[in-house]
């Protein structure tokens, strides 16, 4: 077991690396000038060289990216081209809000996606079953900005609830934990979670129902043992798969809320990857990215370690 | 046999749905104290479905029930949940087809085992283990101890069925069902598992449903066969009266088609045609459209269950020990 956790450990550095080196690139395939978005397009060519000079943007690549993974190592993600402030500063309290936002989704969603799941697959073909199905694909298809913008126009806009945007009253930045923040949870919360709802729906229901079709669920009732212990065995049986799909839908909601964010003007890492997108503000954009990535290789890294603790089949070394 | 430990009377069960599959239509017998009975018949003959009957273990809804099942006093069908549960596992307990799926994959067989203990017997957990292990030595798991932390895909097939047999007798019933307990498993470690099947049930004196389609098994284990075709008993009686003369063609039919040693060179008869379909029964004896000596009284009217001398057939042409029907005999003569 341990020497598992070392392997899976050690796999994880190259990955890492790799995603680095991707995030780099990136951001050096896409066409246009860094420099481009902030220098009018009519400055004298030294002042250009000299502002080139002074990012490294004169260096060829791969000095480049050895100087930025360098820094990236000891903490310095460089300054935002727009703010001139430190990319790591921003990063960092952007990525605070937005795991705000999904963890509180992901925890709604997956405890009433598993709520409904468990009933569904048990209730195979109920009407619980079909409920949850139908919901499901409808969480599953509905584009969230969509529902984010009609969630906005009913509460909001006509009934005048709860706030449309932003983190605090007066768009503060600053979180709290008072009645007045948590009504700016609300709607961004309620968008956000509805894909992982469907997902882990549908996935939970799959799981109970196959899971109560195996023989042993016969051979624990044929022991004696009552519905509430052969429960606990199906719990056991489905959660290293579910916590795996779990774990992926918590990544994607860490990296994949930049429309429900952007909808909701909600200042977590999608609002700052939008904002760094738009005004081609690179360090910035890179940053966000790597930051993000790095958390969903934490999340399948915490995903795969827990596995085998719960399912011995896994434990093989 | 004045009271048997378990009586079975004109069970039915059927399966709902738009399309009702009567699985079992009117299947009774007895088993007496310390019997092993051999149900005998290919698959999807109501074998299976009688067995688990005798626990209920049919998913509810879908399930209906007729007849009557009576184990040591119990009457299974009318029983509520609760003694059910209570039932379940220290009356009857039962052994499957394949350890590999009938275990829990994710908790350890000892832990497996012990969960029954401490279910059934008043005993806690250090205690429950202690019995656990003392019974994994008994079906001869060597280093029994070790083997408690074992998980199931740990085990080989053998061992996984003993310890399978371990947990079915942890709770000291008095009926184990065996659900085809040696199919999935090696001949060398079925032969294994078959003697120590026998060893326990006279030791404990143990009545044994005994599920099986083969022939051979049969005669090891059991002390009387029943054979089961489309959902009824057809042909029953002592182990060495059914294979010395079989009554019902489809018993010998069914003799006829085991492959044995001397058979090389010959050809192996075969039944023809397939088992019927169980939604859609056929009005006279199910086994009348496969019987060479069916008559069009087979095709109408189902056959009586008689019995004689220890022995019941169910058949209009029941067969003589030369394998003619004594009435076709006759209109010959």
């Amino acid at each position: 077991m341990l020497v598992y956790l070392l392997k899976r450990l050690l796999y994880a550095l190259p990955i890492a690396l790799s995603v680095t080196l991707v995030c780099f690139l990136l951001v050096h395939i896409a066409p246009g000038d860094p420099l481009n978005a902030v220098v009018p397009a009519d400055a004298p060519a030294e002042v250009v060289n000299a502002l080139k000079a002074a990012y490294g943007f004169d260096k060829p690549l791969p000095v480049q990216y050895v100087r930025w993974l360098g820094r990236a190592l000891t903490g310095d993600l460089g300054t935002s081209v727009a703010t001139g402030r430190p990319v790591a500063d921003e990063v960092l309290s952007a990525v605070r809000n937005t795991i705000l936002l999904a963890v509180i989704a992901a925890i709604i969603g997956f405890a009433l996606g598993a709520l409904l799941g468990g009933v569904a697959g048990y209730r195979h073909r109920g009407i619980v079953d079909r409920l949850a199905t139908a919901l499901s694909v409808v969480g599953v298809s509905v584009p969230h900005y969509w529902l984010g913008m009609v969630l906005t126009i009913i509460f909001s806009t006509r009934l005048n609830w709860l706030p449309a945007m932003g983190a605090g009253p007066g768009g503060s930045k600053e979180w709290l934990w008072d009645g007045e923040h948590i009504r700016y949870l609300v709607l961004p919360v309620a968008t956000l979670m509805v894909i992982p709802l469907g997902i882990v729906t549908r996935t939970i229901r799959a799981l109970v129902a196959d899971t109560l079709s195996k023989d042993f669920v016969q051979a624990l009732r044929a022991k004696g043992l009552s519905d509430r212990a052969v429960f606990l065995h199906v719990v056991k049986n489905v959660a290293p798969t579910a916590l795996a799909v779990m774990g992926l839908q918590l990544g994607y909601l860490m990296g994949g809320s930049i429309l429900v964010e952007t909808v909701f003007a909600w200042p977590g890492s999608g609002f700052l990857l939008n904002t760094a997108i738009f005004q081609r503000d690179l360090p910035l954009l890179q940053g966000t990215i790597l930051i993000l990535c790095l958390i969903f290789v934490l999340l399948n890294l915490m995903v795969d370690v827990l596995q085998p603790l719960i399912d011995p089949r896994m434990r093989r070394s | 046999m004045s009271n048997p430990l378990i009586s079975v009377s004109d069970l039915t069960v059927t399966f709902g749905g738009s399309r009702p599959v009567h699985a079992v239509n009117g299947v009774s017998f007895t088993v007496g104290t310390g019997e092993v009975l051999g149900l005998l018949g290919e698959s999807g003959c109501g074998k299976s479905v009688t067995l688990r009957s005798l626990l209920r273990l049919h998913p509810p809804r879908r399930t209906t029930y007729g007849g009557r099942i009576e184990v040591d006093g119990h009457d299974i069908l009318s029983m509520s949940e609760e003694q059910l549960r209570r039932y379940r596992g220290s009356v009857t307990s039962m052994i499957f087809q394949e350890p590999l799926l009938a275990f829990d994959p994710v908790y350890s067989i000892g832990r497996q085992i012990s969960e029954a203990i401490r279910r059934h017997r008043a005993m806690d957990g250090t205690a429950a283990e202690a019995e656990a292990i003392r019974l994994l030595d008994r079906v001869q798991i060597p280093q029994a101890a070790r083997r408690y932390h074992a998980y199931p895909h740990e085990m080989s097939g053998g061992m996984r069925q003993r310890a399978m047999i371990a947990l079915a007798l942890s709770c000291r019933p008095k009926l184990l069902l065996a659900d085809e307990p040696t199919t999935a498993l090696d001949a060398t470690v079925q032969i294994q598992i078959l003697l120590l099947l026998r060893e326990l049930q006279r030791e404990m004196g143990l009545s044994i449903i005994f599920v099986t389609h083969d022939i051979g098994v049969a005669v090891e284990i059991s002390d009387r066969v029943a054979v089961m075709y489309a959902g009824r008993i057809i042909e029953e009686g002592p182990i060495a009266g059914i294979i010395g003369g079989p009554a019902h063609p489809y018993t010998r039919g069914l003799l006829a088609s085991t492959v044995t040693q001397n058979m090389r060179g010959t050809r192996l008869e075969a039944i023809p045609g397939a088992p019927p379909d169980l939604a859609d029964l056929p009005p006279g004896c199910a086994f009348a459209p496969r019987c060479s000596h069916a008559s069009a009284t087979c095709l109408a009217s189902i056959p009586a269950y008689e019995t004689h001398a220890g022995r019941g057939v169910a058949c209009f042409h029941s067969l003589n020990d030369e394998g003619v029907p004594p009435s076709v005999t006759a209109k010959v003569s």
